[in-house]
């Protein structure tokens, strides 16, 4: 009987060589898109308009002056302290989605420029654990809020997220407070908060900052919700009416300012920048410290905050 | 009091059955028999003990949304001397899973808000299951920002199996309105204390859940989700909600440990619909003793504290 048995135990597929995708298919109209073509009109299906989900990096280079971000507390990472374990360890998905996206969570945080008005920038990334919310979400946009608050600058955040991360349990329920807590307070102090909203925002950071910014902008077919669609259909039991908690949904309900497609976001910004500042290239709101003054004390501020940070860390 | 029985409770409910049968039987015999009775007594009252001193999470959860459990209105009545309710948020409607009212407790004059579900069915359908609207949240904020106008401080009962994840719900902006609710309550500059009395559901009771104390009575849970959720989503199966329960670490204790909550207050042996007056009476202490704290606090303190508070809670590496 030996003839048919195998030389080398199991399968062995052929490895497969990493091809990088030179083609993409929209989804939605079936148009096939050359890559390079899709991202030079900001991955925007040019035949139909679908936005294709893009991450952390397109965004700073399609909104930010010369793609210029200069990230702070990029080092802050999550801690499975509950010992979370469903199907999977927490721990273990943590390290699959550092390992998968470069970053250390779901959002990035740092200062850039938009047509000269300097801004804090907070941006998620919905390949990180779905963009989800824990503690390390919460802690950079309440210190992002903070710089933008001491710096006198306006906030930025670009929202694309799942929800409130359920690894981390009732911790990450209260980060929709934390961040709530400081956008109140740099609200109180004057100062411009914007909230882009991109497919997808549903569940906790919609709940949260997602729908507190005093101008909010979404992208063109955004799925916003608090609920998801699937769970809704599961507790009505009926389905659900097209374009349903679409950004058009949301916006003729009244919960955003306006539908603004990427490549018209930059300038829309801008436009609200202005509005809220004083001085043509300032986006100082009482014109208290003049650009140059702000970036001396970022200078001065910065190491001092990274001995400090060192220091607490030992 | 409690004709529903959670499954580890059969224990108890059997012996007392049977010391019930044995007094009857004492009774129409004549036969002696108080010292056996006596010691069954002990016997069941150390049982029931030993019982809710081991209870898993999930048993706790069982408690947490025992039919009979107190609701917000059964506490309000025992505590507030008196109540007005005000309805509706002047802009859509009122929705009855949320009440919101003014009152006194004590000499005490202060606002209440709290999840309200129904007992009967045609209740349960009326509170909607105690899963609020968004007008619920904006008619709550409505007698929050009343309460801050005339300087009185805010109790708040979180009891809610969520927010209601419905199609009029999205259409009027249910993020939107617990949103808003966290971004307001955040920065009121009246006494807020919090009392987790049934279930804390996510977002749901969270947009009427920010306060200088958050009390969590001890059966009761609150997570970023139900473990039913949490199952379907992480395991795909929502009959783990059991192991998401112990995942996501949802009791007073817990939440305790955490640092999300600040107080776990002890109910009557055997749950709080065991004893509703004692329960109020636990409740209202309680109330009282946090209030006369947070009275003695400026409400710039006041603001800032609450802000430290909810700025403390997280965990990372750096």
């Amino acid at each position: 009987m030996s003839w048919f048995k195998r030389a080398t135990k199991g399968i062995k597929p052929q490895t497969k060589k990493e091809m990088p995708e030179l083609w993409l298919k929209c989804e939605p109209c079936g148009e096939i898109i050359y890559k390079k073509k899709l991202e030079e009109n900001s991955h925007v299906c040019n035949k139909c308009g679908f936005h294709f989900r893009i991450q952390s990096a397109d965004y700073i280079r399609y909104l930010l002056d010369d793609g210029q971000f200069d990230e702070f507390n990029a080092n802050i990472s999550s801690v499975d302290f509950l010992k979370f374990k469903a199907t999977k360890k927490y721990s273990d998905q943590l390290k699959a989605a550092v390992k998968k996206t470069g970053h250390n969570d779901a959002i990035r945080t740092g200062f850039g420029k938009m047509f000269g008005h300097e801004v804090v920038m907070s941006i998620m990334d919905f390949s990180f654990i779905g963009g989800s919310m824990g503690s390390v979400v919460g802690e950079k946009i309440a210190r992002a809020a903070d710089e933008a608050l001491n710096r006198k600058l306006p906030l930025i955040i670009i929202s694309a997220s799942g929800g409130a991360r359920m690894m981390e349990g009732a911790i990450s329920l209260m980060q929709l407070a934390k961040t709530s807590a400081r956008l109140a307070k740099l609200s109180e102090n004057g100062l411009p908060f914007i909230s882009i909203v991109t497919d997808p925002t549903t569940g906790g950071v919609t709940a949260s900052y997602a729908m507190l910014g005093d101008v909010i902008l979404a992208e063109p077919g955004a799925l916003i919700g608090f609920a998801g669609p699937r769970v809704i259909k599961q507790t009505i039991g009926q389905d659900l009416p097209d374009g349903f908690q679409r950004a058009e949904f949301q916006l003729k309900h009244g919960f955003v300012d306006a539908v603004v497609p990427r490549d018209e976001m930059k300038e829309k910004i801008r436009d609200v920048l202005e509005f809220c500042s004083d001085g043509a290239q300032s986006s100082l709101p009482n014109g208290e410290l003049s650009n140059e003054e702000v970036e001396k004390l970022a200078a001065i501020d910065l190491p001092l905050a990274g001995d400090l940070d060192q220091e607490q860390s030992n | 009091m409690s004709e529903y029985t959670l499954e580890f409770e059969k224990p108890i409910v059997e012996l007392e059955r049977k010391i019930r049968e044995m007094r009857e039987y004492s009774q129409s015999e004549n036969v002696e028999i108080a010292d056996e009775l006596k010691t069954l007594e002990q016997k069941a009252e150390k049982l029931r003990k030993d019982i809710y001193s081991k209870l898993t999470r999930w048993q706790r959860l069982q408690v947490a949304r025992h039919p009979q459990r107190p609701y917000s209105r059964d506490y309000i009545e025992r505590i507030a001397d008196s109540f007005v309710e005000m309805h509706g948020d002047r802009a859509f409607g009122d929705d009855p899973a949320i009440i919101a009212g003014i009152g006194k407790v004590g000499d005490r004059k202060v606002a209440i808000i709290g999840h309200q579900k129904g007992r009967t069915t045609k209740q349960k359908l009326h509170r909607n299951f105690g899963m609020p609207h968004p007008e619920g949240y904006r008619k709550a904020l409505r007698v929050m920002k009343l309460a801050e106008k005339f300087k009185r401080p805010i109790i708040c009962l979180l009891d809610t199996p969520g927010a209601f994840p419905g199609i009029g719900a999205e259409e009027r902006g249910q993020a939107e309105a617990i949103a808003r609710n966290l971004f307001e309550m955040t920065r009121l500059r009246v006494p807020i204390v919090v009392i987790v009395i049934g279930e804390g559901a996510s977002g749901g009771a969270l947009g009427i859940g920010i306060g200088d104390r958050v009390l969590m009575m001890e059966n009761t849970w609150y997570s970023v989700i139900s473990p039913e959720g949490c199952a379907a989503i992480l395991w795909r199966d929502s009959t783990k909600a059991e192991q998401a329960a112990e995942a996501m670490k949802v009791t007073a204790h817990d939440l305790l440990e955490l640092g999300v909550v600040d107080k776990a207050i002890t109910e009557p042996l055997g749950g709080a619909h065991h004893n509703y007056d004692e329960s109020a009476r636990v409740l209202k202490e309680h109330i009282i003793a946090e209030l006369d704290e947070l009275q003695t606090l400026e409400p710039e303190q006041l603001v800032e504290a609450r802000m430290e508070k909810y700025d403390a809670m997280g965990f990372f590496n750096e």
